[in-house]
């Protein structure tokens, strides 16, 4: 038996390191198929052109080629379908024009697929695809949301008049107004989300393969959520019934919610296949990717705080124009709203507050969920403008935080903007952030710093995230066309060890590990008699994946619900075998024992019964033990915390660097500590490298500047110094684990952080805000004078 | 077509590639070992790592054909005949140094030539500084950072044997 | 990539004859060429591998080091030769690229390629090396001609790399926060060939001297006499990374830096 615990609040180490510490991983592109085929995607150079012909004579005949297809024939095939539709003010749709698989007619970002070229060998369709002339007539582009907002600017969609995809808001308008009308003062900031690329370190790719004896095509895919993948290019691209089309999502190598969403690769491959009679692989490279998978962030806001005379927060304004780039990815729409205003509230008791979003089109790959999505954005906008607060009102940033929070005695909250929080404490989070940041030292190491001739900063981030989606109900109220509930089915195994069927899946996050150790708690199995199996859609009845720090409060609590169902028919068999009444029954610690005596059954000797069922209430009971269940939230669930970065200047470089991070956070229940803390530190990092270093930067004619790793600024090892992550947890009160998620909010809470801190470190040279990134090149502009321009 | 000989994890083997064949083509595609990652195209991310001749190089910059002759250990051939793993490998687990696992194997493979090329020891800057060659998405390299500073003491006691 | 064809002869008249071929390629490590080659910016018709032609190892006399064309970036880090009589030339090499290019890239490569970027240019023009080919010894102030470009002929190879041993001299290096190549790398040295400082990294034109820093330091050997010194932003590159001031202000920000190193 378990001689070490490894249940619920154990770090137990990881089961899915085992395969790939030693180079066993299955990766997408570590699959091959049989007679496989390989496919190249010939790319715009151009970010918005008429195509004026395509001729692919050239290539057909060059080595090896098998087929080239263009958009004319995907013709019977429909487009990338959009999961979430948002509504104008007036109540109309929004705009919603087609994505096609291949671009038809026109182009619209550079990087856009225009044609498909599929040969023997990988070099060979390359070689072919670069013998592809295609003409092309440039209409004017537009990268920035403001320019393809102007007006008279061309349309990227002739049914997207002005490009507009939609022009949203939400809160009330009219008490807003009054809040502001009443204001001793109004704090006023315009500030941009910086432009963002995830690149999880694998490269998407995926194999189309069709067996013509059974009429089943699969798809293997680098994807956080195969059955959404399977619903959404099968019921709406494809026309391929689910029970004729499996998609596996074998080990992923990191997501960051780029990949979640359908991807037309995947249903080229899948088509082709088909057409062609044999797998065909596709495989991004990386320069691909920066051009094809979907980009994060690139909010344009102007935000206000109306004050009373103490400075109590009395309402809110935000205006914002979200570039949604050059088509509606999968969720696009959903994230610059329901996951960004209806979290304006942060953790105040702001009373009004109103927002409008205008989403647009604009000749840049499209805009989509990356680590927080909307979130993010939500909590540098509101902890910069509290920032900004105290810079014009002189008020100090803890202490006017701590006045504005919602109090602990206020939960349930019902916020201004929607959503209803269920449980926090922010005041403990921001106390214990305090003492492990040694906040009260500050002023000793800033000194330290100065007389080294760095400029040493402090910035505070309190915020505060929704989570976990969600309850289908509300979302579908609000727009998404897919339920998002979660499912689990536990299996039994006749000797007693259990497997665990979950619609989530991991890239990264430990579920293996993790699920195992609720299995351990809730049914007393030792861990390594667990398996858990995730990302194939025919073995796995249904799920809608991993994104939002969903897994464990949804798809945990799924996994409780079945496991409920298993201890409840463990007992009836128990009952039974004891002689015993069901109401007496208990079981603790993996033994069905009558209460109050010493009759006891193992659960090994239980699962052995319900498939030997020789002795067993066949009149009653079904044989087996093996259980389902769909779990669907009754709300979001609402992580917070408080961020706090120390950051040093060199002011003859502008280099800045973080010196101290200390991040203290409310995930809600933790069931592997080891697990959560590595998710925090991974968030944060990306956080910082949103804050100091990665920027996504189109040029003046649309060309992708940051298009490589060689321009591109991913945090590396000596970019970041050690994190220090705490925890001061309230729990959920909506699911029977109590769990909120961890898997964004170090992405969410750390930027404003990081900002605040340079911020705070330039106040001598009168700077009041700036965008991210604070590179070296803009603060050492900043430090010479070129403050105006760099904060515009 | 020409012909590379060279011997991979203890064996060796002679296989016909293309000139243009890169060495991570050769691992992945012709001898199997899918444990070596692409994942760039530009020699940054350090997924591709493997030794030649006891030195950590970028397998996605160099041809296959540069290889011939040489001694290629993959993160395949770490562990011992028996199973053992290598202590960076069982640090890695430890200290919780992986997530996706994409960039493990050469995160792994760089950290063991950069603790081997350092026997009198390295402080953790030191470590973040010879891990330049390498990314990784998902840790922050928090835990990589501890793990390899933890190997460290493990692999110099070993070699030391 | 393209497919060329590909030859590591043994011997360096056979690599000569290689190199006359049209569009033929010589290959040192490779750092540089094949991610060029990856990217198709190149077609060779054939590659010449040098690696079999015994032109790797470091010769240290009393005046100079002398460094294979062949040898790796890590061979000279670690060599306690050139750590001895020219630890800011070790340094160079230890902080160019990362563990694994230092692994495979070659003095003679980075010299060959002259990528305006690179660490080792600044190194050759601040010691005032002579940089021997089969063919001739060329002074690297007449070496160096401009980005991606030198004086070298299409079958020429370079043999060795000879460097006259400072009294002083130190590299400093700005890197571009993403690519990690040299964004401004100054090389300051006070040796027999006076005092030089030479920067990489920023210039269009590629590596060039700051006869600014020269004549101030040569009067007066201090990061004090470079103060408010600066290069001309007229030809300075300019990108995403940083403008052409920015550089131009860190040129003045890295030479001092540079001369405070070597003490």
């Amino acid at each position: 038996m378990n001689a070490v615990f490894q249940g619920i609040g154990a770090s137990v180490r990881r089961t899915e390191d085992l395969r790939f510490i030693s180079g066993k991983g299955n990766y997408t592109d570590d699959i091959n198929r049989p007679g496989q085929l390989y496919t190249i995607f010939k790319r715009s150079d151009r970010p918005h052109a008429k195509i004026t012909g395509i001729d692919s004579a050239a290539a057909s005949a060059m080595p090896g080629v098998v087929a080239i297809f263009t958009a004319a024939d995907f013709a019977g095939v429909g487009g990338l379908p959009c999961g979430w539709q948002i509504h104008n003010k007036d109540g109309s749709p929004m705009a919603e024009p087609k994505h096609p698989i291949l671009a038809d007619g026109k182009v619209r970002h550079v990087g856009d697929p225009v044609v498909m070229v599929i040969a023997e060998t990988k070099q060979q369709a390359r070689d072919a695809a670069e013998a592809l002339a295609i003409g092309y007539e440039d209409l004017p582009s537009y990268s920035v949301s403001r320019d393809a907002l102007a007006a008279g600017a061309a349309a990227v969609h002739d049914d997207a008049p002005g490009n507009l995809c939609y022009d949203w808001h939400i809160g009330d308008k009219d008490a807003t107004d009054a809040a502001f009308a009443k204001a001793a003062r109004v704090v006023k900031l315009d500030l941009l989300n910086s432009r963002l690329i995830a690149n999880p370190m694998e490269p998407r790719s995926a194999i189309g393969d069709y067996d013509r004896t059974t009429d089943m095509h699969t798809l293997y895919t680098t994807s956080q959520n195969p059955h959404v993948i399977r619903l959404l290019m099968g019921a709406f691209v494809l026309g391929i019934p689910e029970h004729k089309l499996r998609v596996v999502a074998p080990d992923v190598g990191g997501g960051f919610g780029t990949k979640i969403f359908h991807y037309a690769e995947e249903a080229a491959v899948t088509w082709a296949a088909t057409k062609l009679n044999r797998a065909v692989k596709w495989t991004s490279d990386r320069s691909e990717a920066f051009i094809s998978d979907a980009h994060g962030r690139d909010h344009d806001s102007h935000a206000e705080m109306a004050l009373d005379a103490s400075n109590n927060f009395l309402g809110m304004r935000v205006s914002t124009m979200a570039n949604l780039g050059a088509y509606l990815s999968t969720f696009g729409p959903a994230v610059p709203t329901y996951l960004y205003a209806t979290l304006l509230a942060g953790v105040y008791k702001t009373p009004a507050i109103y927002c409008e979003v205008k989403a647009v089109f604009t000749n840049t790959v499209p805009v989509d969920a990356y680590r927080g999505a909307g979130r993010p954005e939500a909590s540098f906008l509101v902890e910069r403008l509290v920032d900004a607060v105290c810079h014009d009102t002189g008020a100090d940033p803890v202490a006017l935080r701590r006045q504005n929070f919602i109090p602990r005695d206020a939960f349930p909250y019902q916020t201004p903007v929607a959503v209803q929080y269920d449980s926090g404490d922010y005041f403990a989070t921001l106390e214990t952030a305090l003492k492990n940041a040694d906040y009260a030292g500050f002023p000793a190491r800033k000194a330290a710093a100065a007389a080294k001739g760095k400029l040493r900063g402090i910035g505070v981030s309190t915020y505060l995230e929704a989570c976990g989606i969600a309850p289908s109900k509300l979302v579908g109220q609000l727009g998404a066309r897919a339920g998002l509930y979660e499912v689990a089915n536990i299996r039994v195994n006749p000797t007693g060890s259990v497997t665990v069927y979950t619609g989530t899946h991991s890239h990264g996050q430990g579920h293996e590990t993790t699920f195992a150790q609720l299995v351990v708690d809730q049914l007393g199995v030792p861990h390594n008699q667990v398996q858990i199996v995730h990302g194939d859609t025919d073995r796995i009845p249904f799920g809608m994946g991993t994104y939002g720090s969903r897994s464990l409060a949804v798809g945990g609590s799924a996994m409780v619900k079945a496991m409920d169902k298993i201890i409840t028919k463990g007992k009836k068999i128990a009952a039974h075998l004891l002689e015993a009444s069901v109401e007496d029954i208990e079981f603790k610690d993996g033994n069905f024992s009558v209460a109050g005596t010493d009759r006891v059954k193992t659960f090994g000797e239980i699962a052995l019964t319900a498939y030997v069922p020789h002795n067993y209430p066949i009149e009653t009971l079904e044989p087996g033990l093996d259980e389902t269940a769909f779990y669907d939230p009754a709300n979001f669930t609402f992580p917070g915390g408080c961020h706090i970065c120390e950051v040093e200047i060199d002011p003859d470089t502008g280099v800045t660097k973080v010196v101290q991070f200390v991040a203290v956070d409310d995930v809600g229940r933790v069931i592997n500590p080891m697990i959560v803390e590595g998710q925090i530190q991974g968030g944060v990092a990306q956080g910082i490298g949103q804050a100091l270093l990665e920027h996504a930067v189109y040029d003046a004619q649309g060309q992708l500047l940051s298009g490589s790793f060689m321009d591109y600024t991913m945090p590396r090892a000596d970019n970041l110094s050690n994190i220090s992550v705490g925890t001061e947890n309230t729990l959920c009160t909506h699911n029977p684990l109590g769990a909120k998620g961890c898997g964004e909010v170090g992405a969410i809470g750390s930027p404003p952080a990081v900002i605040n801190a340079v911020v705070n470190a330039l106040s001598a040279y009168g700077v009041r805000h700036m965008n991210m990134p604070a590179s070296a090149d803009k603060v050492w502009n900043i430090i010479n004078g070129g403050h105006r321009v760099a904060a515009a | 077509m020409p012909q590379v000989t060279l011997t991979v994890n203890g064996k060796t083997s002679s296989v016909e590639v293309e000139a243009r064949t890169l060495l991570v083509e050769l691992l992945r595609d012709k001898l199997g070992l899918t444990g070596t990652h692409v994942g760039c195209d530009t020699s940054q991310c350090g997924a591709c790592v493997v030794h030649i001749d006891g030195n950590s190089v970028k397998s996605c910059t160099m041809l296959a054909l540069q290889a011939d002759g040489t001694q290629v250990t993959t993160i395949e051939g770490l562990a011992a005949a028996d199973g053992t793993l290598h202590p960076m490998q069982e640090m890695f687990r430890e200290h919780h140094a992986l997530q996706c696992g994409f960039c493990t194997p050469g995160m792994v493979m760089s950290a063991i030539d950069l603790v081997q090329k350092n026997p009198q020891g390295l402080s953790q800057d030191e470590i973040r500084h010879g891990l330049e060659g390498n990314l990784c998405r998902c840790t922050g390299y928090h835990n990589i950072v501890k793990a390899i500073d933890a190997s460290q003491s493990l692999m110099h006691a070993k070699a030391a044997e | 990539m393209y497919n060329f064809d590909y030859q590591k002869p043994g011997a360096l008249a056979d690599a000569v004859k290689a190199l006359g071929a049209d569009d033929a390629k010589a290959l040192a490590g490779g750092m540089t060429l094949i991610p060029v080659l990856k990217q198709r910016l190149n077609h060779p018709s054939v590659v010449v591998d040098l690696a079999k032609l015994g032109l790797s190892g470091i010769t240290v006399t009393g005046d100079s080091v002398t460094i294979g064309a062949m040898t790796t970036h890590a061979t000279v880090a670690a060599s306690a030769d050139v750590k001895r009589a020219i630890p800011a030339l070790a340094a160079l090499a230890g902080g160019i690229g990362d563990n694994q290019v230092r692994s495979r890239g070659t003095i003679g490569g980075s010299l060959a390629n002259n990528d305006p970027a690179a660490c080792y240019p600044s190194a050759a023009l601040a010691l005032g090396a002579t940089i021997t080919t089969n063919k001739r010894a060329i002074k690297a102030d007449d070496y160096f001609t401009g980005m991606f470009t030198t004086a070298l002929a299409a079958d020429e190879v370079i043999i060795s790399v000879s460097f006259p041993i400072p009294a002083k001299a130190a590299y400093v290096k700005f890197k571009q926060p993403a690519s990690r190549y040299a964004m401004v790398g100054v090389f300051v040295a006070k040796g027999p060939a006076g005092v030089r400082v030479a920067v990489t990294g920023s210039g269009q034109g590629g590596v060039f001297r700051f006869t600014a820093a020269e004549a101030a330091l040569a009067s007066n050997w201090s990061a004090a006499a470079l103060n408010g010194l600066s290069v001309s932003a007229d030809n300075m590159m300019s990108d995403i990374h940083g403008s052409a001031v920015y550089r131009a202000h860190l040129v003045g920000v890295i030479a001092k830096r540079a001369v405070t190193a070597a003490g």
